[in-house]
């Protein structure tokens, strides 16, 4: 593509947090004269903490890009340097359009003024001049769906209406690069959705050029034709949606299905407990891969330090979408529970049953609780395993089963009478199989 | 088809992004692009302010009214001090009004980077607009209060003179004054917390400092050392040129004006600069 369709580059872009040791900043005037006066010549060693490290993309007009990348990757702070809140320490961005960002719903929100005084003052934060918001103002009124409440003060709205109003400004905000944090973890399903729409329709029916940070891979799969992955400050990966988002999965999550600490002083954990090892595997003793139909063991060994402790293990189980699908713990279990545990090495043992997962990377983090209400140690991805997808249920259907568990249900279907009620005719047009085309329709058609 | 796609893009803003610089321009333009986002924000400290209060923007007569009562029963009646034949009271009134607009301003481009710190991490705009839509504050507060002086004037039967029409003259300097102070306040506020304590100690001293709730007159009977001490103050020279316009009484110490005239520039511009090159830091510290 020619640099006449560029619309942001960015160029050897790096930023560095200054993170003094103790981190004791001299927020007190007194204190930042006092050190001065002590150590005139001498500067604060300080630690710096780089956010990004040389990072490079362009974008051309039109497209819509997703950023995707772990809980601190640099994400925020590209979209803080690219809103142009805060500058970078070095490199340099071009951009070519008025830029427009939203890093939050509702910025600049006040509780006490009325719906109405709040699309003026958000939009006039937002950088849309008052003509502009006055023109948009019925659209924007009747997107969030609040025309009683107009007059109404904010701080009366439910969570819900809040949130739709404040995303119904930001989507009519007419620039020409818009700049989206995840935004949409807020609100409702269906007004996710709606919210999709309208920012799939910005971007391919008035060629605007959108970056979108996001947790949610479905909803940058849906938006997005490429994706830039960041990890650690760095671009690891730039290319389109779906290859950089299967690499990313795989390799985001390192897989760990087992792993044993053998020494109980540097093992995980700490004064009251440790843990020994963990492990993840099919029930059925298989060495085999894991996937939607399998039945899992999840064994954890670990050592009770404390003398007559009431222990339990507790698992809280994520998807790839950081959705948390389950807790359990082992409050029916026979043999230990409730009992207090005598210093010594224990073994808890979980059985998830099979047809319960979907496919795709689950996570498990471990709790060690105390009389069943205190934390004692906390362990995250203490268990990384993948699911595998099976097509033994699928029946014809191939695209992505959506939902966060994969159960096996039982269906039955009855044919009550035969042909349409006050007509005679018998002949009544025979349905459409749903799961007929693989075509986009269809995804949604079998989920129903 | 391709003409007018080249026209279109041309005409696209091309904006550059580059670490933070010792000198930074002051970007008036891009400040008057946000023009309406310093009158909404404006809007919105009045509309709010009064909210939820039962009287309602009366509050801004009556607050100057009550100062004025105060200062005339201790000043004028306690201390007996005078006002050049005036009623005590109105040209306590014709003080406050002054007042009023430089101290507005001062704490609220003071507070205004703290009191939006919502805003500076999340959204764009030239922080300059937060301080500067701060004097509409004051000049709102101000055009209500006025109304007020003159129908006291009225009342005390004291029709209104030539010097009035130089009022706006000392109005701007008194705003560029406290905006000057503001800007260094505000930008040092986001690092240094300590100022928001200073401040208010400062604004009372401030305030006894200055030919508030006394004439200027009384001023002119202390040796002319301490009086060229008095007019260190800056503002001193523009309230009793404010006062000698609203009331057509006293005298205007033209020499001290000019020397607050220049220490005005100077600390407008400089401040403006500095709070420019604070402002870099503004989201990462606040």
């Amino acid at each position: 593509m020619s640099s006449d369709t560029l619309a942001i580059s960015v160029r050897g872009v790096s930023k560095t947090y200054r993170i003094s040791q103790l981190a004791v900043r001299h927020t007190m005037l007194r204190e930042a004269i006092v050190e001065r006066l002590r150590n005139p010549f001498h500067r604060a060693v300080r630690e710096e903490f780089a956010a990004l490290h040389d990072v490079n993309f362009d974008v051309q007009a039109g497209e819509v890009v997703g950023i995707i990348g772990r809980n601190g990757a640099g994400k925020s702070t590209m979209l803080k340097i690219l809103s142009r809140i805060t500058l970078p320490s070095s490199g340099k961005i071009d951009l070519f359009g008025r830029v427009g960002s939203l890093l939050e719903v509702g910025t600049g929100f006040h509780p006490e003024l009325t719906g109405r005084e709040n699309i003026y003052l958000n939009g006039a934060i937002l950088g849309m001049r008052r003509q502009e918001i006055s023109r948009h103002f019925d659209a924007i009124v009747e997107f969030a769906d609040v025309e009683q409440f107009l007059d109404t003060p904010v701080k009366r709205y439910s969570s819900g209406m809040y949130v739709r109003l404040a995303f119904a400004v930001a989507a009519h905000l007419n620039s020409e690069i818009l700049v989206v944090d995840e935004v949409l973890a807020v609100g409702d399903l269906q007004f996710q959705k709606k919210c999709l729409g309208k920012m799939g329709e910005v971007a391919s029916q008035e060629g605007r050029t959108v970056l979108f940070v996001s947790h949610n891979m479905t909803a940058v799969q849906s938006l997005c034709k490429r994706v830039v992955w960041l990890d650690r400050g760095r671009v690891m990966l730039d290319g389109p949606t779906k290859p950089v988002i299967a690499k990313y999965s795989q390799t985001s999550y390192a897989a760990q299905t087992e792993h044993t600490w053998d020494d109980p002083a540097t093992a995980p954990g700490n004064a009251m407990v440790r843990i020994r090892r963990v492990s993840v595997r099919p029930a059925d003793g298989d060495d085999g891969v894991i996937n939607v139909r399998t039945p899992l063991v999840m064994e954890f060994e670990y050592w009770n330090l404390e003398p007559d402790a009431f222990l339990n293990i507790s698992l809280h189980v994520f998807n790839e979408d950081a959705i948390r699908l389950f807790n359990t713990g082992p409050v029916r279990e026979p043999r230990w529970q409730g009992k207090p545990f005598p210093v010594g090495l224990f073994r808890s043992r979980c059985i998830v049953p099979g047809d319960l997962l979907n496919n795709g990377t689950h996570r498990v983090q471990l709790l060690a609780v105390k009389n069943q209400s205190t934390v004692i140690f906390a362990m995250d991805d203490a268990l990384v395993f993948d699911v595998g997808d099976s097509h033994d249920l699928r029946g014809s259907y191939h695209g992505d089963w959506e939902g966060a568990v994969r159960p096996d249900l039982e269906w039955d279907t009855d044919l009550i009478s035969c042909g349409l009620p006050g007509s005679r005719s018998t002949d009544a047009a025979p349905q459409a199989p749903v799961a007929a085309a693989s075509s986009a329709p269809a995804r949604q058609g079998v989920g129903q | 088809m391709t003409e007018l796609a080249v026209t279109r893009i041309s005409r696209r803003e091309h904006t550059t992004i580059e670490p933070a610089s010792r000198w930074v321009p002051l970007e008036l333009r891009e400040v008057w692009r946000f023009r309406e986002l310093l009158v909404t924000l404006a809007g919105r400290d009045v509309r709010l302010r009064y909210r939820q209060t039962a009287l309602g923007v009366a509050w801004v007569v009556i607050q100057p009214l009550m100062a004025a009562g105060v200062f005339s029963l201790v000043f004028g009646r306690i201390a007996k001090l005078g006002s050049d034949g005036l009623p005590y009271f109105l040209s306590a009134f014709a003080g406050m009004l002054g007042w009023n607009a430089f101290q507005t301003t001062l704490t609220k481009s003071g507070s205004c980077l703290l009191g939006n710190s919502h805003l500076v991490s999340k959204v764009y705009f030239p922080r300059i607009v937060l301080p500067l839509s701060s004097i509409f504050t004051a000049l709102i507060d101000f055009a209500v209060a006025f109304v007020m002086f003159l129908i006291l004037l009225i009342i005390y039967h004291h029709p209104p003179s030539i010097q009035l029409l130089l009022l706006p003259v000392w109005l701007v300097l008194i705003l560029g004054l406290a905006l000057g102070v503001g800007l260094f306040v505000g930008g040092l506020t986001v690092s240094y917390r300590d100022v928001q304590y200073i401040m208010p100690v400062m604004v009372q001293f401030l305030m006894f400092a200055s030919p508030i709730a006394y004439s200027v007159s009384n001023i002119s009977k202390l040796s002319p050392r301490m009086q060229s001490l008095y007019f260190l103050n800056p503002l001193a020279g523009y309230l009793a040129a404010f006062r000698w316009s609203l009331l057509g009484v006293g005298t205007v110490p033209w020499g001290y004006v000019g020397y607050s005239v220049v220490v005005t520039v100077v600390l407008l511009v400089s401040g403006a600069y500095s709070f420019r090159h604070m402002e870099q830091r503004f989201a990462d510290v606040i």
